[in-house]
């Protein structure tokens, strides 16, 4: 660049300017850098500890006798553990399954109620919107809560049930992955409508009208046209309410049953339980590991759709 | 174009709605039973109101609860902001990959690594836990719920008033308090209440970070729900409810008025 032929008022806004854009970044980069990426580093020193009777309770990476030379201590077993124990495996892979299992009942609930949203008069959505919005800023807690007392075995739903005359033994419900599934699609599902819809609001109307006129039925519509357009909703509601999902805890812990192995209660028992803060510490990575690649293909779906947008 | 709803819309939009809100109404009806059983209804009451304010440790949980919410919302806010604008407005910066990165990842990260994560660095630099841990933890994770409704919203507004107001010899820093901050205001207020709102209801990142004497109400109310379920936590949850309805709604009808009354004025320069 030419800048040293710059008149010198320039460059000394261009000074001000690189003053300001450092102010603007530097709080909320360092605070970031201290507190979540840092921490991060910290877990992955403690996965390769091992776990002592002292606190804190795990024993230290480096260490330095007297006389002696530094010395580092690191070791796999934790890991190890993880894959010798089928239970750890197991619980991974019935996080994913779960997850995956109520990202679609998410998508087949939420789907119509976005659909209607987006087809209902303009003077209603904002309401509608809000309404959808509304019971997230409730507590996710009792909101879980709220189902125990629908699905007990004495609860309303199978008050309701035998008392219109479908059954005659309550069904059970809570306790079993069942109870799961419908607390993960309850919690999540505006994370589900509200990207479905803003893209479903946004549809031109008249290539549904023009398919009509070249004869194509509302059904073969639907699925050529209004579900393509409708994809990049699709795909962020069920990244949305996938990967949380496979980290949870509150929702198997309190609706799950004691067979309900999920990796996040894993890591919560072994941490508050077990005390064994190395191998939560391993837990923690390996599910990390796990998350990373959905998370990636989100971030990177999420910039191409501003980048679209803008 | 038709106006009103197919029958199917309607269906879907009523079963869903039910779906979404009968829970909950359910929750806030049996609050008012006089039963100690849940699912029996034995009468009105307002006993477990009664039992609820005179239960001091609820009270304490509930107190350091607001206390952190408000505290860490309003730090959040402030570095979501920045956040929010440096990935909206500033281009390229060294780093940048990154910084988006760490911000948006936390709106992600299952909140048990966040939580341990957080832990393990106060175990780390041996900070006492309590109100400021638990404070810290939740500005954290809650900065990235506030950078990208701020972001968002910086994205899409129309910035011809700041490149008039900078037309017009204002200083950036004096357009942005003058113009773009009065122009975003609406989704600052939106991310102080989802910041204060998700610090309010987390119970995983508060149960890691915390220590004694600074239990929080979700932290109280999980243990009592691990006993069973009973009335007064019914009676707790639909004050909860209460609070925060009422001032999501109060919010957007402030939000609804003031846009009400900015597009009036629009009206009256067009028709001057």
């Amino acid at each position: 660049m030419n800048a040293k032929h710059e008149p010198k008022p320039r460059r000394q806004r261009a000074g001000r300017g690189l003053l300001r854009r450092g102010s603007v970044i530097a709080s909320p980069y360092l605070w970031l850098l201290f507190f979540f990426l840092v921490p991060f580093v910290i877990v992955l020193k403690i996965s390769v500890a091992e776990v002592q009777l002292a606190i804190p309770p795990y024993t230290p990476l480096f260490d330095w006798p007297e006389g002696g030379s530094l010395e580092l201590f690191a070791v796999g077993d934790n890991y190890l553990l993880l894959i010798e124990d089928s239970l750890y495996i197991r619980a991974y892979a019935n996080s994913l399954k779960i997850a995956a299992i109520s990202t679609a009942l998410a998508l087949l609930v939420g789907f119509p109620i976005a659909y209607a949203m987006a087809r209902a008069p303009r003077a209603w959505q904002a309401t509608l919107v809000m309404m959808v919005i509304l019971p997230f800023w409730t507590s996710f807690l009792i909101r879980v809560y709220a189902w125990i007392g629908i699905l007990k075995n004495e609860g309303m739903l199978n008050g309701v049930l035998r008392w219109i005359g479908v059954i005659d033994r309550p069904l059970i419900i809570l306790n079993t992955d069942i109870a799961v599934y419908i607390g993960i699609v309850y919690s999540y599902l505006p994370f589900m409508v509200l990207p479905l819809y803003a893209n479903l609001v946004r549809m031109d109307r008249s290539l549904l009208e023009a398919a009509a006129d070249l004869g194509c039925r509302p059904a073969g519509a639907f699925w050529k046209i209004t579900v393509p357009l409708a994809r990049p909703g699709i795909v962020a509601g069920c990244f949305l309410v996938f990967i949380p999902a496979v980290g949870e805890f509150v929702i198997p812990d309190l609706l799950g049953g004691s067979g309900t192995l999920m990796i996040g209660r894993i890591l919560w028992t072994e941490f508050f339980s077990n005390r064994d803060w190395p191998v939560a510490s391993a837990v923690a990575v390996i599910l990390l590991l796990v998350l990373i690649v959905p998370i990636v293909l989100f971030q990177r779906h999420q910039q191409r759709q501003r980048e679209a947008d803008a | 174009m038709r106006r009103g709803l197919s029958g199917i819309n309607l269906v879907a939009l009523t079963l869903g709605f039910a779906f979404l809100y009968i829970p909950i109404l359910l929750l806030i009806i049996y609050s008012f039973n006089e039963s100690k059983l849940v699912t029996v209804w034995a009468g009105f009451s307002t006993k477990w109101y009664a039992a609820m304010v005179q239960n001091e440790l609820l009270l304490d949980a509930a107190w350091m609860t607001l206390k952190v919410a408000f505290v860490s919302s309003s730090v959040a806010l402030v570095l979501g902001t920045l956040a929010g604008l440096a990935l909206a407005r500033l281009g390229r910066f060294p780093g940048r990959t990154l910084f988006s990165g760490m911000v948006y990842a936390p709106l992600v990260m299952p909140e048990v690594i966040t939580g341990l994560s957080m832990l393990l660095l106060f175990v780390a630099l041996s900070w006492a836990r309590g109100y400021w841990t638990v404070t810290i933890a939740h500005i954290t994770f809650s900065m990235a719920y506030v950078a990208v409704v701020v972001q968002s919203r910086l994205l899409t507004m129309d910035r011809s008033l700041e490149e008039a107001a900078m037309d017009l010899g204002a200083p950036p820093v004096k357009t942005f308090f003058a113009v773009t901050l009065p122009i975003i205001s609406p989704a600052l207020v939106a991310g102080w209440l989802l910041a204060f709102t998700l610090s309010l209801d987390d119970l995983v990142i508060a149960s890691f970070t915390s220590g004694p004497g600074s239990t929080t109400l979700p932290m109280k109310i999980y243990s009592q729900v691990r006993l069973g379920v009973t009335p007064e936590i019914n009676a707790v949850s639909t004050v909860l409810v209460g609070i925060v309805a009422t001032g999501v709604i109060a919010a957007s009808l402030i939000n609804k008025r003031a846009m009400v009354i900015r597009e009036r004025e629009a009206q009256a320069v067009v028709s001057d």
